[in-house]
């Protein structure tokens, strides 16, 4: 499957272009609230209403944008469907039947304003409904993604603080060793090895598929630990490194070393003062990589042939069933603008400056 | 995205796993594809036969293990002496999955949609012929042609000329209610299918009580399946690379059979230089086969000299015409004033045998003087530009489909053929019903495609399947895409 490295790099572009991510929340080392805000209720009530407004036209131009981008690539669905032997009036039939003989403009805004609807169309392909399909493959992508994160984020936060709070010993170093070969370890290729010693070698797991969250909730649970804990690694490489950075910036602060000239120790400086503060950065690459999960997990469904998302895209895109690529990736558009939006909320959250307008 | 056999059977070591011996009624098989819809009398994807041919549904002929073609829902047939009617007489006693009966209006009703105006089957050539189709009596149906057909019977047996019902026919791509021997119970799209048996068959009974079929495409999750026993059986195992591994392991057994594959270097014969048949000679003889199929598809293949399936009774060997000889490639090349060579495109659709056998090629005409530039791309793409759009000199593609000779009589056909010799060739073809007549003709129109070389012949295209061992009734060869479960079970 050559292409399917290109894959992920297509639809992670379009998640990184599609999310508006204003520059400080990049920057570990400014504070967030220093663009200057009027007072209490109305700031955050202001703060709320632009990132509302960037969110709607984030999503208005990314529809038009999937749309001319998949109709731009050469391929018909009815000639794809109907093979080599078809005759050319049974390809314009068909294109009937699908509605393909309908202008671009007419097909844009019926798509659109059935989605607004709810109504995401009927599969070219599959001749079933693309809300249908989506909700199913969402019952894999999502659990995945939150197992994924959760796993990431569970070694993650004790690794990076451990390292933080061990600076320059051996703990640290064994740390950021770990989490240098975690990057560097590409997840499929770790996801097979997995396979190797624990589907094929030790026979705990099956070496993929799900068998459906109806057959049992452990049995789907035990289904997505694999591929979980591929994906979840380099993710926890990542996030353990910035928590780790994160806190130490926090500790060179100086209310830290109030706080330690008021006698607290670097501990416990770390656990009541820094570590708050340091979850800022932190918090938006959770964002970023719960997006990145939820759309990015396309190699690793290939791998355990788990049939989520990201699979459903790649099938899509290969069969032209092009009214199920522009809805998937449109749902994954608004879930990686909505989840921006969440860690926008969490910041004023974790920072009162945000609230109180201070 | 692949792990080297020597380093999975490192990991593996000396694995010897013994599966509980229970008695089992249920397989569980693999196959790369999954169909698009459940509907095979609309839409060409061969996965939809693979799973649902004989199995789920059934046609009034049908095609058995060895590629003959045997009576199907029609326990047999009068055909007029001029060759135009066909009466075909119904087995008694059919009925669908939904338990409405299977009778002459529903034959009427299957053969008229699929040859409709408005009939989306893929392959609806098959039907062209068909003048009328008319209900004598419930178990009587006369089908009148316009011309002799002598393949007719041969078309009927296709996945795309199955009996539907009305009844159902517009759930089938979701729901396929057909009258075989398995009935369709679940779909989870993009994992599997699951069918049971069905009690009310009018024939032999499947030994299996259900089958599962996974859809599994990538080739390193494929061999984890297999080794990790999650499947039974992987039918077209898509690595050929781990096969001697499977070959060398008791747990399995190794069945390499035949399609109906002939897969070939096409060549753009109306435009410069490929319009010259000289130009054309010197690419077959630029071409080393056993290299393709040695370095392509790991020794797996049978190598061609024409557009004909090399088990098929009719087939002539005329590899020899297009033997591996570079030297003459390059006095060819230069009889027709190319001396210098020349430059040219190489279209590759997805498929191993393209993009593997592609990069031989290239190497191989770049020997001779003839710099083909490899371009990758998807079906969707290759089928808009290439196939319909003709933009292109060489392209890699098997031609799947059963007794296909036919296509070279089309000159729009991508390749575009249709020289009017071969067309008359053909219409005889249709004509005659004949066997000994008919394998006459055929050998003919072998030999003209291989003489005038309309494009080079590579390979038969080989078709493994890796099973457990206890699994016995499967099909070797591939004469239609199908994977026949009816007769398969768990010997001891």
């Amino acid at each position: 499957m050559p292409s399917l490295r290109g894959m992920g790099y297509f639809i992670d572009s379009f998640t990184v272009t599609a999310c508006v991510i204003p520059r400080h929340r990049l920057r570990g080392d400014e504070p967030p609230c220093s663009i200057r805000k009027p007072t209490g209720q109305a700031a955050m009530i202001r703060y709320v209403l632009s990132r509302l407004t960037s969110l709607a036209i984030s999503l208005i131009v990314a529809s038009l944008v999937i749309f001319l981008v998949v109709e731009v690539a050469p391929g018909d669905p009815a000639s794809y469907m109907l093979g080599v032997n078809a005759r050319p009036d049974t390809v314009a039939a068909l294109r009937i039947e699908l509605g393909l003989d309908a202008s671009k403009p007419q097909r844009y805004l019926s798509w659109v304003s059935g989605m607004v609807t709810g109504d995401f169309g009927t599969s070219y392909t599959y001749r079933s409904p693309v809300a249908d399909m989506i909700g199913d493959r969402l019952w894999i992508s999502l659990p995945l993604a939150l197992y994924a994160l959760a796993l990431s984020t569970l070694i993650a936060f004790p690794a990076g603080i451990y390292a933080a709070s061990r600076r320059g010993g051996a703990g640290d170093t064994a740390v950021m060793g770990a989490t240098q070969l975690g990057i560097a370890i590409p997840n499929f290729w770790f996801a097979m090895l997995m396979v190797l010693v624990f589907a094929i070698k030790l026979r705990w797991f099956s070496a993929g598929g799900f068998p459906g969250w109806e057959r049992g909730f452990w049995g789907g649970i035990k289904a997505l630990t694999l591929p979980a804990v591929a994906l979840a690694l380099p993710q926890a490489a990542i996030l353990a490194r910035i928590m780790r950075s994160s806190l130490l910036d926090m500790l060179g602060e100086d209310f830290i070393r109030t706080a330690r000239a008021k006698g607290l120790s670097r501990r416990q400086a770390l656990w009541r003062h820094a570590l708050r503060n340091a979850l800022i950065p932190v918090l938006t690459i959770i964002g970023l990589q719960f997006s990145f999960l939820l759309a990015g997990a396309i190699i690793i469904e290939q791998v355990f042939f788990l049939p989520g998302l990201g699979r459903l895209v790649f099938q899509s895109i290969s069969q032209r069933d092009l009214i199920v690529v522009e809805s998937v990736v449109m749902l994954l558009v608004f879930a990686v603008i909505t989840v921006n939006f969440i860690v926008d909320l969490a910041y004023a959250a974790v920072d009162p400056r945000l609230r109180t307008g201070r | 995205m692949r792990i080297t056999p020597i380093f999975c059977a490192l990991l593996l070591g000396a694995t010897a796993t013994v599966s509980a011996a229970t008695a089992q009624t249920g397989i569980t098989v693999a196959v790369q594809l999954e169909p698009p819809n459940l509907d095979p009398t609309s839409g060409a994807a061969g996965a939809i036969d693979t799973v649902l041919y004989s199995n789920v549904f059934e046609g009034l002929t049908r095609f058995a293990a060895d590629g003959s073609v045997v009576p199907g829902l029609a326990e047999s047939w009068d055909i007029s002496d001029d060759g135009l009617e066909y009466t075909f007489h119904l087995r008694d006693g059919v009925t669908f999955h939904d338990a409405t009966v299977m009778d002459a209006e529903d034959v009427k009703f299957s053969l008229d949609r699929a040859r409709g105006d408005d009939s989306t089957n893929a392959q609806k050539g098959l039907f062209a012929s068909i003048a009328s189709v008319d209900v004598v009596d419930p178990l009587t149906v006369k089908v009148t042609l316009s011309e002799p057909t002598g393949s007719f019977l041969f078309n009927m047996a296709w996945g795309d000329a199955v009996i539907v019902a009305p009844e159902s026919i517009e759930g089938n791509a979701n729901n396929p209610i057909g009258t075989g021997a398995f009935k369709f119970a679940n779909w989870v799209q993009g994992d599997r299918i699951e069918l049971i048996r069905n009690p009310d068959y009018w024939g032999t009974p499947a030994p299996l009580e259900t089958a599962t079929f996974r859809f599994i495409a990538d080739p390193t999750a494929a061999f984890a399946a297999v080794m990790a026993e999650d499947v039974d059986a992987f039918f077209g195992f898509p690595a050929p690379e781990n096969i001697p591994q499977f070959q060398a392991d008791p747990r399995f057994q190794v069945i390499i059979g035949n399609t109906e594959g002939e897969t070939i270097l096409a060549m753009n014969n109306k435009t410069a230089p490929f319009d010259n048949v000289k130009v054309r000679e010197a690419v077959a003889h630029a071409i080393d086969r056993q290299a393709i199929i040695n370095g392509a598809m790991f020794g797996q293949g049978t190598p061609i000299g024409t557009h004909f399936a090399p088990h098929h009774p009719a087939y002539v060997d005329l590899t020899g015409l297009s033997d591996f000889d570079p030297e003459k490639s390059k006095a060819l090349l230069a009889e027709a004033g190319l001396a210098d060579g020349f430059t040219t495109t190489l279209k590759l659709p997805p498929p191993s045998y393209a993009r593997r056998g592609g990069e031989i090629i290239a190497s191989q005409l770049r020997a001779v003087g003839i710099t083909a530039e490899i371009e990758n791309q998807e079906w969707a793409q290759w089928l808009e530009t290439t196939f319909k759009g003709k933009d292109f000199g060489l392209t890699i593609v098997s031609h799947t489909e059963p007794m296909d000779i036919g296509i070279y009589a089309d000159p729009d056909y991508y390749f575009q053929y249709g020289r009017p010799e071969f067309v008359a060739i053909m219409d005889e073809l249709n004509a005659t019903t004949d066997d000994a007549a008919r394998t006459e003709l055929l050998q003919q129109a072998q030999t003209m495609i291989a003489e005038d070389y309309v494009n080079v012949y590579l390979f038969e295209l080989a078709f493994p399947t890796v099973a457990k061992v206890g699994l016995t009734g499967l099909w070797e060869n591939q004469p239609t895409q199908a994977v026949d479960l009816t007769g398969v079970s768990w010997g001891k």
